[in-house]
């Protein structure tokens, strides 16, 4: 008797353990949110979404951060489109032409986990030092080619993995109506990868949008909206690191609007993706 | 045209084949001729090569890593393990039905529509002209007629498995290679595929590899009988089954080894 409520309080406190444990998880997450909200609310205004910073702005004078929201909407979508160009090809190569213990896979397949822990300031003097011997200045271009390098691992590994997950005994499917590997790895091992490979892509868009570091000494900041690849751009992580560096209280609230339109941004991005998935889950077999 | 001719001439034929996974023999030494127009099953118990033997043919052992093929495999006289010869017109030749259904991420139309458009046909009136003959004999037809365009998943699993006999046999085949096609099936989807095997093979050379001696006496014209991995006994259905000449053979249709 006594070792069955041994059992039982044994069950209990690990119960209570992961209750604990997930809900500390998302208070972290609420509490972050709350804070932003609460110290940027009052500041945000849809002068704020429209405009450009007018002279003056960083010291509380009249403006918005437009300049910033298009300017990370444009480095991100550059560099998740870069990544996606190299990635796609990796991936479709990894899961369909290379053989199942083939050295080389396993080699990028490291490589690219590696590449996932290099912290964002490491690849922002990798895009220095590129951008020095390209002769590029501080652009969006090589912003955009800085963040791509960023995300490419994670982009990369998550769509291989969704790659991966196709049965064998679809792949041998196509084959045997005839259909050469690169028939069966557009026509079918993409498309029944493509829901994990939209959410690879909007995670990827998520990361490239929230980093700072990697575009501080790569994108520049620019008080202007971005009319070449070559002008330097303005992004909200910085805009945010900007304002809040400011002694005054109405620019430091506007660090917070800032932070809670990024925050916006990028949960709207995440429930996208879910939707999507879910959306394009029609056809793909289980 | 040749006039059919009343004796069945050889439509596949291996000649001392041997298959190795990595260094594990799974077939050995294998010489056996398949009659054209007819339902050859290959019989014998789990792990006797007979799914090897069965992929030899379409030569989707190619796509197993660590294979090494020894002997030929002719398909209407042609080695097709030559180095020059392309696997896709093999394979093309051949339908296949496997164990678990494996639809194609698309919807039921483009499930069967797929061969074909590979193979070039691009007419929209073409294809769906295509994809109904198919369907119908596959006997699908008149399930799914009205929502050609939802998702193959969402088909039961023995109309995916005829929808799958519908996509072979949609890239005009002129041979079936069924792999214990009703293993994963109920009673009632295992009659519609046996049925549909049984109406088709005036038309098709049908392979059957299936490890249930009834399914083999219900449906074969001839018997492979295979046992660890070598060919022991094959030849018409009556004979095999009726008057086998070896023991073994005798103990597996008696059940005394399986």
């Amino acid at each position: 008797m006594k070792r069955f409520d041994l059992r039982n309080a044994e069950e209990f406190f690990f119960k209570s353990l992961m209750l604990t444990t997930t809900v500390l998880v998302a208070c972290c997450a609420l509490f972050i949110v709350g804070v932003i909200t609460q110290k940027g609310l009052s500041s945000l205004s849809f002068e704020m979404l429209t405009q450009t910073p007018k002279g003056g702005f960083y010291l509380g004078k009249e403006g918005g951060i437009l300049n910033a929201i298009v300017g990370s909407l444009l480095l991100a979508g550059g560099a998740t489109a870069i990544a996606l160009s190299i990635s796609i090809p990796i991936a479709i190569y990894l899961n369909v032409y290379t053989k199942k213990n083939s050295w080389l896979a396993h080699l990028t397949r490291t490589s690219l986990d590696v590449m996932c822990g290099i912290p964002s300031i490491v690849y922002g003097a990798f895009g220095f030092t590129l951008m020095l011997t390209l002769g590029l200045r501080t652009s969006l271009l090589a912003g955009m080619i800085t963040v791509a390098c960023l995300i490419l691992p994670i982009l990369c590994r998550g769509i291989d993995e969704s790659l991966r997950m196709t049965p064998k005994e679809m792949i041998h499917a196509s084959y045997s109506l005839g259909a050469t590997r690169s028939e069966t790895a557009l026509k079918v091992v993409l498309r029944q990868g493509f829901p994990g490979l939209l959410s690879a892509v909007l995670m990827a868009f998520g990361r490239g949008i929230g980093d700072s570091a990697s575009v501080l000494f790569t994108a520049g900041f620019s008080d202007a909206v971005p009319t070449s690849l070559s002008q330097p751009v303005a992004t909200l992580p910085l805009a945010i690191f900007f304002q809040l560096g400011t002694p005054f209280p109405e620019v430091r609230s506007r660090a917070y609007a800032s932070a809670f339109v990024l925050t916006v941004m990028i949960l709207f991005i995440s429930l996208l993706a879910r939707l999507l998935v879910r959306k394009l889950h029609r056809h793909v077999i289980k | 045209m040749q006039p059919p001719k009343p004796e069945s001439r050889t439509h596949i034929q291996t000649k001392n084949l041997s298959v190795y996974y990595k260094n594990t023999l799974a077939l050995n030494n294998i010489s056996v001729e398949i009659p054209d127009r007819a339902i050859t099953a290959i019989i014998g118990p789990s792990g006797c090569g007979k799914s090897t033997l069965l992929r030899s043919f379409n030569r989707m052992i190619d796509t197993f890593d660590e294979t090494t093929v020894r002997g030929s495999v002719l398909v209407d006289g042609e080695d097709i393990f030559s180095s020059k010869v392309d696997v896709t017109r093999i394979r093309k030749k051949m339908g296949l039905l496997s164990q678990r259904p494996s639809p194609l991420p698309m919807s039921i139309f483009e499930n069967v529509a797929y061969g074909p458009k590979i193979h070039g046909m691009r007419n929209r009136q073409q294809l769906e002209v295509l994809v109904q003959k198919n369907l119908q004999i596959a006997g699908l037809w008149d399930e799914v007629k009205d929502r050609l365009n939802e998702s193959a998943a969402s088909l039961s699993i023995g109309q995916q498995q005829r929808l799958c006999l519908a996509r072979g046999l949609a890239v005009e085949p002129e041979i079936i290679l069924a792999d214990e096609p009703t293993s994963a099936l109920d009673p009632i989807s295992t009659r519609h595929i046996e049925g549909k095997l049984h109406e088709l093979k005036d038309r098709y050379t049908i392979v059957i590899v299936t490890h249930l001696l009834r399914q083999a006496r219900r449906l074969a014209d001839y018997v492979v009988f295979m046992y660890l991995g070598e060919l022991i006994e094959c030849g018409p259905a009556a004979q095999v089954f009726e008057h086998p000449k070896e023991q073994r053979t005798q103990d597996h249709i008696k059940g005394v080894i399986s």
